[in-house]
């Protein structure tokens, strides 16, 4: 009995530390959360129910990021466009400064708004996240560094359908 | 490893099972002149109180149509149900086209019989005489059978009550999201995938037994296939960048997609059975969306290499390019006519306007604007062409609507609690 709270106790504290060391540094929980291995463990039953369990993002959010660290982490893009404007690259150009001085990997996560077609809108997040990372490769960052990924529009920033949502969800965020 | 399981444990969520109907109908719109019948409340035997009411389900898809107007059980100056209790000058005084009779039993063993007539009224004549078996839990297939061999009979085509469609339902702050299959009514709701992350795309195989769609899962796009009866499913794809929006061949043994894998999205076709992979587009814009046409040559796709998203058709062998969209600012995610005879998809006129489901008639050239909601995607076609299911917002919430493919007919799908998106009607299921 005794050997078993035991165990439970340790379980606790790792899964306690696990939660800290993802809150603390946010980067190195690039698969911690993510539940890689969820479609293994997915229960599927026989009619034709399944449920398959994934983590969210256990990293802290760009504006804390940003307070802590001066650097700008979220990049926006204007309706259907990806180019990065004037602004866009002297943040970027910020964080290259600091990435050379670093290793490690970075992803990318492109976004869009509502409008338009989900499909589309994921080739066109993937295309925002690849000029972020474009950019930060002529800055020097090593390409084998940079995962890009496009959400499209299935993770939108802010709910509202309005042209400040949408603004604010026409974006890509670095993840460190 | 541990630590992982124990992560796993905490957010698995509990396997979901059939719902009631998460979905809801609104009929907004019907025909002009719709043919008037009466389903008049089947017999059962004394005592059987069968859990779903077979002639109000025919009632409401014959009404759900369209094409129909059903009449109120409390308007019916009798209610026969046999062609020996059916007096033809009643129902016409009472301006019924058509009325629908039936009967049911249950024996010992819980199998129901279910009896049905049609009689013409101006005719004075039977024209449909059936009966159907099944168990309790059949009860709802066999309704939609009668809708469909009753709306066969009087428009001269196909009913299409028994299919099934797919959607995703998504909480309103977009971190559940399920995939779900139900009745083409909405009821009969049933869980397929649950996740905390995106599923987009479903689409379904040409048998109607197997669903394909994308899931985020694994923070990054994959294409599964799941078999619907069993659960058993497979990831496809595991490319680096996209792996998204399949669509299965008519034949069902390729399957056309999106990837990104060499720098820029392309369509590729999959052969199922050898599992090669070839590619049909080879441009530095966006191509994605690929939907084949009914005869299987060709797989049409948005491509923006025209500097705005436009419709463009592939032939499946030789890639050879023909633009077939060429009105508006933003045409995309095309799917075909059953017959080939055209296309509907999502329609922008001009920059910064709203969004709608057009229909592109090839022979006449023609673009028809089928719908007045905004936000208007993701349309699909029932298997005999009649109704287009598509996802719209309404007060800023996802909901379904469907529209007649002569936009006379309207009605909307909105969901209880959750937002629902992205519907796929499926194939005629057999």
């Amino acid at each position: 009995m005794s050997t078993k709270s035991g165990k439970w106790v340790r379980l606790a504290a790792v899964a306690v530390l696990v939660t800290l060391v993802a809150a603390c540094s946010g980067n190195k929980n690039k698969n911690g959360g993510a539940g890689a291995d969820g479609a293994d463990g997915a229960g599927i039953g026989t009619d034709g129910a399944s449920a398959v369990g994934t983590g969210s993002d256990g990293g802290l959010s760009p504006e804390e990021m940003a307070a802590r660290t001066g650097l700008q982490y979220v990049f926006y893009f204007d309706f259907d466009q990806s180019q990065l404007n004037p602004e866009t690259r002297a943040a970027l150009d910020a964080q290259a400064a600091v990435m050379r001085n670093q290793a490690g990997p970075v992803r990318l996560e492109g976004h869009c708004d509502e409008r338009g077609t989900p499909e589309y809108n994921l080739a066109l997040g993937e295309r925002r996240a690849k000029a972020i990372a474009n950019y930060l490769i002529l800055q020097g960052i090593d390409r084998g560094r940079i995962e890009t990924v496009s959400y499209g529009e299935e993770h939108p920033a802010a709910l509202g359908q309005d042209e400040d949502s949408y603004q604010r969800n026409r974006r890509v965020e670095l993840k460190p | 490893m541990m630590i992982r399981a124990l992560f796993l444990m905490c957010c698995l969520l509990s396997g979901a099972a059939v719902q009631a109907a998460e979905l809801m109908i609104e009929i907004t719109q019907g025909s002009d002149d719709p043919t008037k019948i009466a389903v008049v409340p089947f017999g059962a035997t004394p005592g059987l109180l069968p859990p779903d009411a077979v002639d109000g389900i025919v009632s409401a898809d014959l009404q759900r149509s369209g094409l129909f107007e059903a009449m109120a059980v409390s308007d019916m100056i009798a209610q026969p149900h046999e062609k020996s209790q059916v007096f033809f000058t009643d129902w016409r005084q009472q301006g019924a086209d058509y009325v629908a009779v039936g009967r049911m039993t249950r024996d010992p063993a819980g199998l129901y019989r279910v009896t049905y007539e049609l009689h013409d009224v101006l005719r004075q004549s039977q024209v449909l005489q059936e009966t159907v078996n099944g168990s309790e839990a059949q009860l709802r297939d066999i309704a939609h059978y009668i809708s469909d061999k009753i709306y066969e009979k009087v428009t001269g085509i196909k009913g299409a009550f028994s299919t099934k469609i797919a959607y995703v339902s998504t909480s309103s702050d977009r971190r559940s999201f399920r995939l779900i299959k139900a009745d083409a009514d909405g009821e009969r709701a049933l869980t397929i995938l649950d996740s905390n992350e995106p599923i987009l795309s479903p689409t379904w195989a040409p048998d109607g037994k197997q669903l394909a769609y994308v899931s985020f899962e694994d923070r990054r796009p994959r294409i599964w296939r799941q078999v619907i009866a069993t659960g058993q499913r497979e990831a496809l794809t595991n490319f680096p960048g996209l792996n998204s929006a399949p669509a299965w061949s008519p034949d069902g043994r390729r399957m056309a997609m999106v990837l990104s894998k060499d720098g820029n999205p392309e369509i590729y076709v999959l052969d199922l059975a050898t599992r090669q992979f070839t590619r049909l587009t080879n441009h530095f814009a966006i191509d994605t969306e690929p939907t084949w046409m009914p005869d299987g040559r060709s797989v049409i796709f948005t491509s923006d290499r025209g500097g705005k998203p436009q419709i463009y058709q592939a032939d499946a062998t030789t890639g050879a390019l023909t633009r077939l969209t060429f009105e508006g600012a933003y045409n995309a995610r095309a799917r075909p006519m059953p017959d080939g005879s055209g296309i509907v998809y999502t329609h922008r006129a001009e920059p910064g306007g709203p969004f709608h489901i057009a229909l592109q008639n090839f022979k006449r050239n023609t673009v028809r604007i089928l719908t007045e909601t905004i936000y208007d995607e993701s349309p699909s076609i029932a298997p005999n062409g009649s109704m287009i299911i598509y996802a719209t917002k309404r007060m800023g919430k996802g909901i379904l609507a469907v529209v007649s493919v002569d936009a006379n007919v309207k009605y909307f799908l909105p969901a209880a609690a959750r937002e629902v998106r992205e519907p796929a009607w499926s194939p005629y299921v057999r």
